[in-house]
C-alpha cells in the first residue's frame, strides 16, 4: 500500500509534512536532511526540485532553489542521491516540483524512476489538472504515485470538488492567496477559507501550506484539516544551521511540541 | 491554418501551465475576453483611442533609399509613429479597457526595454488606475530614461533582482505579485507569451498593424499583399501584429528577426529558435532556451526588448511548421543597421527594431519584391546604448 495513504488511515489529525530544496544548503545535504526531519517525528518529507524560474514562490524558496543549482543539483543528480534512502527513510516522500525539468528528463522516466527508489507522490504546482487528466494521468498511476493539487482562498467550489474527484493522496491547501513564505499568523479571513472547505468533507486529507511557521501556526491549521506543511520556515533553518542534526530536532520538536 | 484552438494550443504549443492560484484570474478571463472585445461598445473605445490618442493609423512609407540600396520596394510600417515610440501601446490600450470591463482597480506589467511599462503607465494615467510595474534591476540601469518616463507618468516601477535581472525575471515577478492580488488587479503582459488567453489577445490587439498594411499597401500597390513581411521577435508581439492577417496567405512570406547577442555559439545569445527546445515558460509550452536539466538558461542581447529566453507559442508554431522563416541577428550588426537606417532614411530606429532591419541582408528575395518592414520603435530610449557603442 502506498506510504501516504497508510499515514492517513492510521493519522488523521496533526499530520506535519516538510518541504526543503534538494541539495540545499549543501548538495550533499539532502539525505542526511530526510533523515534528520524523519527521527525528528515529522510525517511527510516533501523534496522540491530546484528550478530557475519558480513563480509560485517567495524571496526564501527562490533563493534556496539558486543555491541548489549552483551547488549543482538537477533531477539526475537527486536520483541518484536518493536511490537508496529506503534504507534509512521509512516515511512517504513527495517529490514537488515545476513541470520543466521534468518534462526534459521525460515524464515515463521520472514517474519509473520515482516508483523506483520509493517516491510516494508528487506535487507539481503548474500542472493543470485538465493537462494531468489529458496527458500524465495514466503514467502516475502506472506507477503508484498520488497526486497533489492546489487548491487557494480563490478556488470555487465547484473546482474544489473536481480537485478533490482527480486528486489522491492528499490536497493542498494554500492558506492564502499568495506565493510561499513565512507570514504572521492566521488571519480571520483564513480561518473562515478552512471552515468552508472543512465542511465540503472531501474524499481526500487536507493539508494546509504556507504560511505555517511555528507551533501556534501549525496547530490551528491542524484544526481545521489533517494537518499542515512547513517550507520556507524550515529553508530559513536549516540556511542558518552549523549542525543540521541538531537544529532540525529543536525546531520540529518546537513545533509538533 | 495559423489558429489558436479552443484549450490554447497553436500545434503543439501554447497552453495555459500555471499554479492553481492563478487558475481563478486566467480562467475570469478566457471567459469574458472574446465577448468583450467583440461588444460594440470596447470597439468604439478602442478604436477611437487608438486613433486620437495613440496617433493610428500609423502610415505605411516607402523608404526609397533603403528600397533603392536592396534593390527592392521597401515599406515602413511606422509603428514608432504611435504615442510612447513603439508598438506596445497598441496592446495596452486594449488591456486597459478589457481591466475595466473586468472591473479592476489595479495594473501591474513587466517591462524589459521599458516600453512596455511606458505604454502600461501611460495607459493607467489616462484612465486613472494604480500602477506598478516590475523591471530587471539590469534593464533598470540600461534604460534609465524609460525608467523616468514611468515615474513621471506616476507608475512605481519594482525592480526584480532575481536570475539575470532582465525581462524574464521580471515576468517571474509579476505573475508573483498577480497571485498575491488575485481579485482586484489586471496583469497586463506585455507581449504574445504567458498563458492562454494572452498570446490570442494580445495578439489580435496588435492586429490593427497588419489590418492597417493591407488597405495602406492597398492604396498604394494596389495589392493587398506584400511578399514579405519582416518584424524582430522579443516574445513576438509585433512580429505578431505585422504577420496577424497573412498568417494563412501562404503567398506572403513571414520573416522573423531574432537577437544572435554576441553569436549563436557564443553563449551569449537570444536566438530562441535556433537555440531552444520545447518546454514551459511564463504558463506556455513554447521553444525555450534551456538547458539539458530543463533549467531556462539566461540570454543576452543588446536589446533589452529581445533579451528573453522563449518566444510566443504562436511563432513557435510558425518555426515548427516551416510558416515563418527565422533570422538571428548579432548585436554588432543589428547596431550598424540602426545607423544605416538613420543615414538612409533619417529615422533613428529603436535597437530592437534595428534587427528586423539587418535581416534584409541574411534572405533571399527577387529583384522588385514588396517588401515590408514593421518598424516597431524609435531609437530615442537607446540613445545611450548607441554612445556607448559608438561607432557612428
Ligand atoms: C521597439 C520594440 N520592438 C520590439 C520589442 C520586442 O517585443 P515584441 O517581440 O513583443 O514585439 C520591444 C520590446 O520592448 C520594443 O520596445
Amino acid at each position: 500500500m502506498n506510504r501516504i495513504d497508510q499515514l492517513f488511515e492510521k493519522k488523521k489529525d496533526r499530520v506535519l509534512s516538510i518541504y526543503f530544496t534538494a541539495g540545499f544548503p549543501k548538495l550533499e545535504d539532502t539525505l542526511p536532511i530526510m533523515e534528520a526531519i524523519e527521527e525528528a517525528g515529522a510525517d511527510i518529507i516533501e523534496i522540491g526540485v530546484p528550478y530557475s524560474d519558480p513563480i509560485a514562490d517567495g524571496p526564501t524558496i527562490q533563493d534556496s532553489n539558486m543555491i541548489a543549482l549552483n551547488n549543482g543539483m538537477s533531477l539526475k543528480k537527486l536520483f541518484e542521491q536518493l536511490k537508496d534512502m529506503r534504507k534509512t527513510v521509512s516515511i512517504p516522500v513527495v517529490l514537488m516540483g515545476y513541470l520543466n525539468p521534468i518534462i526534459q528528463y521525460g515524464m515515463e522516466n521520472f514517474c519509473k524512476k520515482c516508483q523506483e527508489i520509493g517516491v510516494d507522490g508528487l506535487i507539481l504546482p503548474d500542472l493543470p489538472m485538465q493537462q494531468y487528466l489529458d496527458e500524465y494521468k495514466a503514467v502516475f498511476d502506472q506507477f503508484e504515485l498520488r497526486n497533489t493539487f492546489l487548491i487557494s482562498p480563490q478556488t470555487s467550489e465547484k473546482r474544489i470538488r473536481e480537485i478533490d474527484e482527480h486528486s489522491n493522496g492528499f490536497i493542498y491547501m494554500v492558506s492564502a492567496h499568495s506565493i510561499t513564505g513565512a507570514r504572521s499568523g492566521i488571519s480571520d479571513e483564513q480561518i473562515a477559507y478552512f471552515e468552508r472547505v472543512k465542511a465540503m468533507q472531501l474524499k481526500n486529507p487536507r493539508l494546509i501550506g504556507f504560511g505555517i511557521s511555528d507551533s501556534q501556526t501549525f496547530s490551528t491549521a491542524s484544526t481545521y484539516s489533517n494537518g499542515a506543511i512547513i517550507g520556507s520556515a524550515f529553508i530559513k533553518t536549516i540556511k542558518e544551521s552549523k549542525d543540521l542534526k541538531v537544529d532540525i530536532k529543536t525546531y520540529i520538536s518546537s513545533v509538533i511540541q | 491554418m495559423i489558429r489558436v484552438d479552443e484549450k490554447g494550443f497553436y500545434g503543439k504549443f501554447g497552453g495555459a501551465y500555471i499554479p492553481e492560484m492563478l487558475h481563478p484570474n486566467i480562467d475570469e478571463l478566457k471567459e469574458n475576453y472574446e465577448q468583450i472585445m467583440a461588444s460594440d461598445e470596447f470597439q468604439v473605445e478602442f478604436r477611437s483611442l487608438l486613433k486620437d490618442f495613440v496617433g493610428r493609423p500609423t502610415p505605411l512609407y516607402f523608404a526609397s533609399r533603403l528600397s533603392e540600396k536592396y534593390g527592392v520596394k521597401i515599406y515602413l510600417k511606422r509603428e514608432d509613429l504611435c504615442h510612447t515610440g513603439a508598438h506596445k501601446v497598441n496592446n495596452t490600450v486594449g488591456q486597459i479597457i478589457m481591466a475595466k470591463k473586468l472591473g479592476k482597480k489595479r495594473i501591474i506589467a513587466e517591462t524589459g526595454a521599458g516600453q512596455h511599462g511606458v505604454a502600461t503607465a501611460t495607459v493607467c494615467a489616462l484612465m486613472g488606475m494604480e500602477c506598478t510595474v516590475y523591471m530587471g534591476a539590469l534593464d533598470i540601469q540600461r534604460q534609465r530614461p524609460n525608467v523616468e518616463r514611468m515615474k513621471i507618468l506616476g507608475a512605481k516601477v519594482v525592480p526584480a533582482t532575481s536570475g539575470s535581472q532582465t525581462l524574464k525575471d521580471a515576468t517571474n515577478e509579476a505573475m508573483r505579485q498577480w497571485i498575491n492580488n488575485p481579485v482586484d488587479t489586471h496583469y497586463i503582459i506585455g507581449s504574445v507569451v504567458g498563458p492562454h488567453p494572452y498570446p490570442e489577445m494580445v495578439a489580435r490587439f496588435q492586429s490593427v498593424i497588419s489590418e492597417e498594411i493591407k488597405w495602406q499597401l492597398k492604396e498604394k500597390e494596389g495589392t493587398e499583399n506584400p511578399d514579405l513581411v519582416i518584424a524582430c521577435v522579443g516574445g513576438g508581439s509585433n512580429a505578431a501584429g505585422a504577420f496577424f492577417h497573412y498568417y494563412n496567405t501562404p503567398e506572403v512570406r513571414l520573416i522573423a528577426a531574432e537577437a544572435a547577442g554576441l553569436g549563436i555559439s557564443s553563449g551569449k545569445s537570444a536566438a530562441t529558435t535556433a537555440l531552444g527546445t520545447p518546454g514551459i515558460l511564463h504558463g506556455s509550452k513554447t521553444l525555450l532556451m534551456q538547458t539539458e536539466d530543463g533549467q531556462v538558461v539566461e540570454p543576452h542581447s543588446i536589446s533589452a526588448g529581445l533579451d528573453y529566453p522563449g518566444i510566443g507559442p504562436v511563432h513557435a508554431h510558425l518555426f515548427d511548421t516551416g510558416r515563418g522563416e527565422f533570422v538571428a541577428v548579432e548585436d554588432e550588426d543589428a547596431m550598424k543597421a540602426g545607423i544605416e537606417l538613420s543615414r538612409l532614411e533619417g529615422i533613428i530606429p529603436a535597437i530592437e527594431t534595428a534587427h528586423a532591419i539587418h535581416a534584409l541582408t541574411m534572405i533571399e528575395y527577387k529583384k522588385d519584391d514588396i517588401i515590408v518592414i514593421n518598424l516597431s520603435g524609435r531609437g530615442d530610449k537607446d540613445l545611450d546604448t548607441y554612445i556607448k557603442w559608438g561607432g557612428y
